[in-house]
């Protein structure tokens, strides 16, 4: 059965003396090898140059708040169902009078965790939220830590800042590194 | 010998040293900088500019390993191997003239000091004897450490030394022949003349002295004493920290070393074409010291141009060709290098007995004849089905 054209015969043929001889070989080999030398290296800088993911990466976790700046989260916890790593648990309270330009709806997530060593990036919450809640931002991703008690991601590093809004940018406004040539041609 | 001169001997020898030492570190950092480009990548950047610390930071890892001893091996011979190895590598720079000499005046006394450690009329027979010396560093070291990988890393580099050194041998007696002469220096002027070169008038002995050269050091594609796909490590198997360290240090000042013995040997050592009429120039313009002083630091400046391109050769055919398998290794060498070398004394003997130098390209035209004419013969490339 063929499943490419790349497949080739293996021929075990005498070889002729010029093969014997290896150095027709050797020098073509020598050859090909020099032209590698001169050629430019696609290697991208890792932490000085970063290469864009794509709009559809899956890294920062956020909590979205709505136009006026209200937390859209209702803490139902279908997020929390629907995560295969149980990375996330939360506290649900209820709205007092006066919160409603802080809380869009009735209920609202007084805790909201995330366990990033539990955390798989499997982009599950992001479908099972109702509310459009929250997402895995595509620019942004979870930075190292050091410590454990640096592990649990709480609102404070959650919900979005509404001088920092994320916009999940389309391909028009893709930013690729020059060094990635097919990203170079497939965006622009 | 007087005092000065002692003095002038002692420096350049420490400068050698130094030199050997520095070349060898850096010939690292060039490996993995040429191993990277060669491979599209870019190697070695984080350590300094452009990776330039490299050296010092690998030495200072090497130095902070733990240095381990396993407890079943020959303790004093396993220390020994590595001292062995480094000592030998070491000892081979010694006759190697690296230029012509300079003049200077002590004491209203002129000198004239080659710039060489020891000027000895059997400088090549010397770099042999301490090259053969230096297998037996991998052998001492692959034997006492009780490891059979170890050992069977070490009879291959005996093996594979002592048949590929017969083979150097073999080729360098037509450039003795043509000399007249074991001095390094002596033959090095034998070559003034660009189109007297040796690599001119011994191609084929050219061709088969690199190779044994490349099989002397254990570098690609002859580098089975410490073939890791095969041998774990080869004989450095259970060396760790400095000891593998001096190892993987001898072999690259090895490789050095070899560099300037071809660069010697075939290409005119530290001359250059028209060296003569810059030399004349510049002895003309700036007088008898100077001018000749400075004519000697642009011939020192042109052998090391030469040893740095063999150096970069040997890494360049590092990662182009992949290894051979034993009994290649063995057929080529018994099979095809020694009767090639012996025939190629025999007829560079001929031609010298009718004043004709150029004898050797005889048996290159013929063979490449010979390999045309089988490439046109050849049958088309007949495919035979794979059974399934």
């Amino acid at each position: 059965m063929q499943l490419t054209n790349r497949s080739k015969q293996v021929s075990n043929k005498e070889m002729t003396l010029a093969e014997k001889m290896y150095l027709p070989a050797v020098i073509s080999g020598l050859a090909i090898t020099i032209s590698h030398f001169f050629r430019k290296k696609p290697t991208i800088q890792y932490p000085e140059v970063k290469r864009y993911l794509g709009p559809i990466y899956r890294g920062h976790h956020i909590l979205k708040r709505d136009e006026q700046g209200r937390e859209r989260c209702t803490a139902c916890g279908l997020c929390a169902v629907a995560c295969p790593a149980e990375a996330i648990s939360m506290v649900a309270a209820e709205r007092k009078k006066g919160e409603e330009n802080l809380y869009r709806e009735e209920k609202y997530a007084a805790v909201y965790e995330i366990n990033m060593l539990r955390c798989i990036f499997c982009g599950l919450c992001e479908e099972a939220c109702p509310k459009q809640a929250v997402y895995l931002r595509h620019d942004r991703m979870v930075p190292v830590f050091l410590e454990r008690d640096e592990v649990i991601y709480g609102k404070d590093r959650l919900v979005e800042q509404m001088d920092d809004r994320y916009i999940r940018s389309n391909n028009s406004e893709v930013k690729t590194t020059p060094t990635e040539p097919s990203l170079t041609r497939a965006a622009t | 010998m007087d005092l000065t001169i002692l003095t002038a001997k002692g420096i350049i020898i420490l400068v050698i040293f130094a030199v050997t030492l520095g070349i060898a570190a850096y010939s690292t950092y060039a490996e993995r900088k040429v191993a990277a480009f060669l491979q599209d990548r870019i190697g070695p950047n984080r350590a300094g500019p452009w990776g330039l610390l490299q050296p010092i930071a690998d030495a200072g890892k090497m130095f902070f390993k733990e240095d381990f001893i396993p407890s079943q091996a020959s303790k004093w011979l396993f220390i020994l191997g590595p001292c062995l190895a480094m000592l030998t590598a070491l000892m081979s720079s010694a006759v190697i003239p690296f230029s012509d000499t300079i003049r200077f005046a002590w004491n209203k006394v002129n000198y004239e000091v080659p710039i060489q450690a020891i000027e000895i009329n059997i400088g090549v027979l010397y770099i042999f004897g301490v090259v053969s010396l230096g297998v037996y560093g991998i052998m001492v070291g692959g034997w006492a450490s009780n490891n059979k990988f170890s050992l069977l890393g070490a009879i291959r580099a005996a093996s594979q030394n002592i048949s590929y050194e017969i083979a150097l041998g073999l080729s360098l007696i037509a450039i003795l022949m043509m000399t007249g002469s074991l001095s390094l220096r002596a033959i090095i002027n034998e070559q003034a003349t660009f189109f007297e070169w040796n690599v001119f008038t011994q191609p084929l002995g050219f061709v088969i002295f690199l190779t044994c050269a490349f099989a002397e050091c254990n570098r690609t594609p002859f580098d089975l004493p410490e073939c890791e796909t095969e041998l774990v490590g080869g004989y450095h198997t259970e060396y760790s920290s400095m000891k593998l360290g001096f190892y993987l240090f001898a072999e690259y000042i090895n490789m050095f070393v070899s560099s300037a013995f071809i660069s010697a040997l075939y290409f005119g050592g530290f001359h250059y074409p028209f060296m003569s009429v810059v030399n004349g120039a510049l002895e003309n313009s700036l007088g008898a010291v100077t001018g000749h002083n400075i004519g000697t630091i642009i011939s020192l400046v042109v052998f090391f141009g030469k040893i740095f391109f063999f150096i970069f050769f040997f890494m360049w055919v590092r990662w182009t060709l992949p290894r051979f398998r034993y009994d290649q290794l063995m057929n080529l060498g018994w099979k095809t290098f020694i009767p090639l070398a012996i025939l190629n004394v025999v007829i560079t003997g001929a031609g010298l007995l009718y004043n004709f130098k150029y004898s050797s390209w005889l048996i290159a035209i013929v063979m490449i004849v010979l390999a045309v004419m089988s490439t046109s013969r050849a049958p088309k490339r007949e495919v035979i089905p794979q059974q399934s």
